[in-house]
């Protein structure tokens, strides 16, 4: 469909309307098996070799709940902060497609497992609470591959296969409510509260969460009023949306084109709009006048789901320590200001950090390490900080080495290349490569007085006072030791060989 | 020999054979000898597997032989109603869109009887989708009544009481999802049991509407049916809403077939207008005769059965609508129009209307407006609020009685395309018996006589509370023992369709 529409530019959308948005959330629950059937329900098996009479929906077969993917979701429902229900229902949404074996979805209409719940979010300072609607269950469906024809699209190719691998998986679908007063940070914000809900969800180790994969996948809905209206405007539900990156570019690129739509005196159509990759904007797919009615109904082939009230407070009690409370621990044990954990937050070290400080290390030196040589090799090559081929644990021995006196800096900096080239252990590196300070005084004076008759000139300066004049003759010291000295002691030696022994040490 | 192995009871065959008096295989054989020489009439089978079951009974003659415990119906045939998954054996469900499907699976029904030593014939003809009250609307042609080849033989379980009837096996099991066990059962002349719901599993049963659908029984004596409730019953954890409780001491309690001091109460709203005289009078007969035995007969009043159908054709079609939404044409069974031109969903649309015949789609049609956005509270939710009352009108009359009763069946067997073009019509066949299927309790049809007008069976329904089923049980059994006695030979006798009535029998009603 061609859209002729001219995007306003972002702030002059902002000014002119408030944004109004909401997130639908669809998780992948990492259980061993399937919702309603004892198939694996990892990834990587061959095509439909992961499957069973009740996920192939043959006739006959009856569904029975996978009692972890309701703990799962009661755990998710519990750190969301979110009412379990009692007793609730599944319900069937009825619709005709190829890659859903029953056509029809056993999912929770209006009835869902958790309710009312809200996630904490700090964004630029300011603190949003996004209010949770609903967290419920449902089943993932299969998978179809469309061969043949320019696009991998269904149209124009030869034939289509259908992979129900991943027909059954259980997913649990987060939606907010509508998130008001987000004002120009609406994009940010989207964005922020998926990567809280995403870190939540790693936290309660429920789900692999990863977005390329699709074992994490959003919806997001925007609708714009004129700033000052009274009633909120038609809303737009944009697909397809696989990373945090276009969360951010989704609700930015609607709100430009909503923006422009009510400019020209237009009316926001209600439809699913998929967003592209590669341009950052959205498409029209099927508008709501249109959409299916699901004639969603209880699904009488299970059981309400009906939770113990002990069974809720014996899964409250064991949440593990959640993604804020965490960070709020840490900031307070490693002493940091905001803004340096949010420095920490943004680089994606914070687990990192902790590990290295866990492994043994100072959080300075953890923190230092991180956000400085190891961030450098992550832009450089391009990478996350986490795919660096460096552990926690061998950063951490890297900095007790360092601390221990038996290596300098720069000596560890050629260690930690070592490591992540890929030589070893930062200690076979350092055994390897024989890396050690000089620390042998005599060894050091030898190549000290070497230096003074190199640089006469310098040496005279020294003696004069002009103590600052020494960092010459260090440097000729360390490139005659090949970088092994500890640079500190050569400068002392050297003052005092100048008969400029004090201060011994900077204070 | 052969022509009276195939006229014994199931709990007869079972001690021949586990006494090494007759074979299982000579069983088996009599049986598929009897099915080759009549079912050309009654067309009660939509495929015989006479390999496999010759098979099957050589492994039970193999066990004796080897001195193994042999179960209570070992060497005992069996129809099977093909909605039943089986490895072995086509399953259409009376669908030309299944036509050849072979599951890969076996329902869990399927599994028990094959580990009970039962020995399947084949599958029983049906309407399709279980969808009807005579077999009429099977994709292959109806099955016939053998008390009158030109009447139904009820349905939709039609071919499994066809079976049982004509003596091509002495024992069927059948799905009731209104009175498609009950309602065969009655106007065949031979006994048909829903249990409890959840009683038997519905795994591999290909649903029809899945609240209501209940396998059971059906056989020629009560004990059979008892005995046959007991093999494929009990909890299945591949079905969620199968009860995790003991099966009910059904076997007992038919061979207890005793009624003394029991409350037994008649249910005022299933009686009166609309039903045939002559169904009226071999009820009110039984009903006497209960009383005569010892029980305490009074009339209980459950005001709000009358809306049970209206409900059920809201239910009962709102999750077939559902349900069937499967067969479409991508994984399995038929597929029309995949030329290379047509997108999956023509492909969809034109096997859908290939491959289901007219009833079939009448429901879904029916189903798909009962669920849509708009109707849903006027017609599926209010529908459940009915279903609701009507379990609570059973709730207060088992506070106050220990059975109900009433007929069967409004009428007798009605003639094949009486009611093929008037659906309403055809409906009220299950009158009596869909109430127990929305409320979910246990009920037996048991044969009462003959109506005198037309000399056809008549079916008395006793109702029982859920998992109570031994109940029910004790009370048909002691009709049956008194009618028998009083009789002095089996009602089938007097069948006459296939020209088979045992000599002297004419006209002793
Ligand atoms: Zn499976």
């Amino acid at each position: 469909m061609t859209e002729t529409i001219t995007a306003v530019p972002y702030d002059e959308a902002i000014a002119r309307y408030e944004p109004l948005i909401g997130l639908e959330t669809h998780v992948e629950l990492g259980t061993i098996t399937k919702m309603f059937c004892g198939c694996p329900a990892a990834f990587g098996a061959e095509p439909n070799a992961a499957v069973c009479p009740v996920c192939l929906g043959l006739p006959g077969s009856l569904p029975v709940t996978n009692r972890s993917a309701i703990e799962y979701t009661i755990r998710i429902g519990l750190a969301l902060n979110c009412s379990i229900a009692s007793w609730c229902r599944f319900a069937r949404k009825n619709y005709f497609y190829p890659d859903m074996p029953k056509d029809y979805q056993i999912s929770q209409y209006d009835e869902p497992l958790c309710t009312d719940g809200w996630l904490d979010i700090v964004v630029d300072g300011i603190d949003f609470r996004v209010g949770i609607e609903r967290v419920h269950m449902e089943e993932d469906t299969g998978k179809s591959l469309h061969v043949g024809g320019a696009t991998g699209r269904i149209h124009g190719a030869d034939y289509s296969l259908v992979d129900y691998n991943r027909s059954g998986i259980p997913l649990v679908e987060v939606v907010t409510k509508p998130v008001p007063g987000t004002g120009t940070l609406a994009p940010v914000v989207a964005r922020a509260y998926v990567t809280e809900l995403r870190e939540v969800l790693r936290a309660l180790g429920v789900s692999d969460v990863r977005m390329e994969e699709g074992s994490l996948r959003c919806d997001v809905n925007t609708s714009l009023a004129p700033r000052g209206a009274s009633q909120w405007g038609t809303r737009t539900e944009t697909k397809n949306v696989n990373s945090l990156r276009s969360v951010e570019r989704a609700v930015r690129s609607e709100i430009e084109r909503q923006a422009a739509v009510l400019d020209a005196g237009g009316r926001v159509i209600q439809e699913t709009r998929h967003f592209h990759e590669e341009s950052g904007l959205t498409t029209s797919g099927r508008s709501k006048e249109e959409a299916q009615d699901y004639r969603y109904f209880p699904e009488p082939d299970l059981v309400p789901v009906a939770p113990a009230a002990e069974w809720v407070e014996q899964l409250r009690a064991t949440l593990p320590e959640l993604p804020s409370a965490r960070r709020a621990r840490l900031q307070a044990e490693w002493g940091l200001s905001d803004l340096d954990m949010t420095a920490l937050g943004n680089a994606g070290a914070l687990d990192l950090v902790a590990d290295t400080v866990t492994a043994g290390a100072t959080p300075a030196d953890a923190r230092k390490w991180w956000l400085g040589e190891l961030s450098r090799h992550a832009n450089e090559s391009g990478t996350e900080l986490a795919a660096l081929a460096v552990t926690p644990a061998q950063v951490a021995r890297i900095a007790a080495i360092v601390a221990s006196g038996a290596l300098n800096d720069t000596l560890a900096r050629q260690v930690l290349e070592g490591v992540l080239a890929g030589q070893g252990s930062p200690d076979e590196i350092v055994a390897a490569r024989g890396l050690a300070v000089v620390s042998d005084d005599a060894t050091l004076l030898a190549a000290i007085d070497a230096a003074i008759a190199a640089h006469q000139d310098v040496a005279a300066k020294i003696r004069n006072g002009k103590a600052a004049a020494a960092g010459a003759l260090v440097g000729a010291v360390m490139k005659a030791t090949r970088g092994q000295a500890d640079a500190a002691r050569v400068r002392e030696l050297i003052l005092e060989r100048l008969g400029q022994a004090y201060p011994l040490r900077d204070p | 020999m052969d022509s009276e192995l195939t006229r014994m009871t199931a709990a007869g065959i079972a001690a021949l054979v586990a006494a090494g008096e007759v074979s299982a295989v000579e069983v088996a054989a009599a049986h598929l000898d009897r099915i080759e020489a009549v079912d050309e009439r009654v067309h009660a089978f939509l495929h015989v597997a006479a390999d496999s079951a010759l098979r099957a009974a050589r492994a039970i003659d193999d066990r004796r032989a080897a001195g193994q415990p042999l179960g209570p119906l070992a060497g005992v045939p069996l129809a099977l109603k093909d909605v039943f998954t089986t490895t072995d054996m086509p399953t259409t469900c009376g669908s030309r869109i299944l036509e050849g499907w072979r599951p890969p699976y076996d329902a869990t029904v399927t599994g028990r009887l094959r580990r009970a030593g039962i020995v399947i014939l084949g599958k029983a003809n049906m309407d399709e989708f279980a969808m009807g009250s005579s077999t009429e609307n099977s994709a292959f042609g109806p099955s016939r009544n053998p008390w009158d080849l030109s009447r139904v033989p009820g349905g939709s379980s039609g071919g499994s009481s066809a079976a049982v009837a004509a003596f091509e096996a002495p024992l069927a099991i059948g799905t009731d999802t209104g009175g498609s066990i009950r309602q065969p059962g009655a106007v065949t002349g031979i006994v048909g049991v829903k249990p409890t719901y959840g009683g038997s599993s519905r795994y591999g049963v290909v649903a029809f509407a899945s609240s209501l659908d209940t396998p059971g029984p059906l056989a020629r004596t009560v004990l059979d049916a008892a005995l046959l409730h007991e093999a494929m019953s009990g909890h299945d954890p591949c079905d969620s809403t199968s009860v995790d409780a003991p099966v009910p001491p059904v076997v007992a309690a038919a061979r207890q077939a005793d009624v003394s001091g029991l409350r037994i109460g008649v249910v005022t709203e299933l009686n009166g207008e609309g039903y045939q005289p002559g169904v009226i009078t071999r009820f009110t007969e039984a009903v006497e005769l209960l009383e005569s035995m010892g029980a305490k007969v009074t009339e209980v009043s459950c005001p709000h059965f009358g809306y049970a159908l209206p409900a059920y054709y809201l239910i009962a079609p709102s999750e077939c609508s559902s349900n069937l939404a499967r067969f479409d044409a991508m994984r399995y069974g038929l597929r029309v129009g995949d030329d290379g031109t047509r997108s999956a969903e023509e492909v969809m649309s034109l096997t859908r209307a290939a491959g289901f015949g007219a009833e079939v789609k009448r429901r879904i049609i029916l189903g798909t407006y009962a669920l849509s956005s708009g109707y849903y509270d006027a017609y599926y939710g209010k529908a459940q609020q009915v279903r609701t009352l009507i379990t609570r009108d059973f709730e207060k009359a088992f506070e106050q009685v220990d059975v109900l009763v009433s007929p069967a069946t409004p009428t007798t067997a009605f003639p094949i395309g009486e009611r093929a073009d008037d659906p309403m019509a055809m409906y009220l066949a299950d009158l009596c018996t869909i109430p127990s299927n929305l409320a979910g309790n246990a009920a037996i049809s048991v044969p009462c006589g003959l109506a005198p007008e037309d000399g056809l069976p008549v079916g008395l329904q006793v109702m029982a509370p859920v998992l109570a089923d031994d109940r029910m049980y004790r009370v048909a059994a002691a009709v049956e023992a008194a009618l028998g006695q009083r009789r002095g030979h089996p009602l089938l006798d007097e069948a006459n369709g296939l020209g088979e009535a045992r000599p002297g029998q004419e006209g002793r009603r």
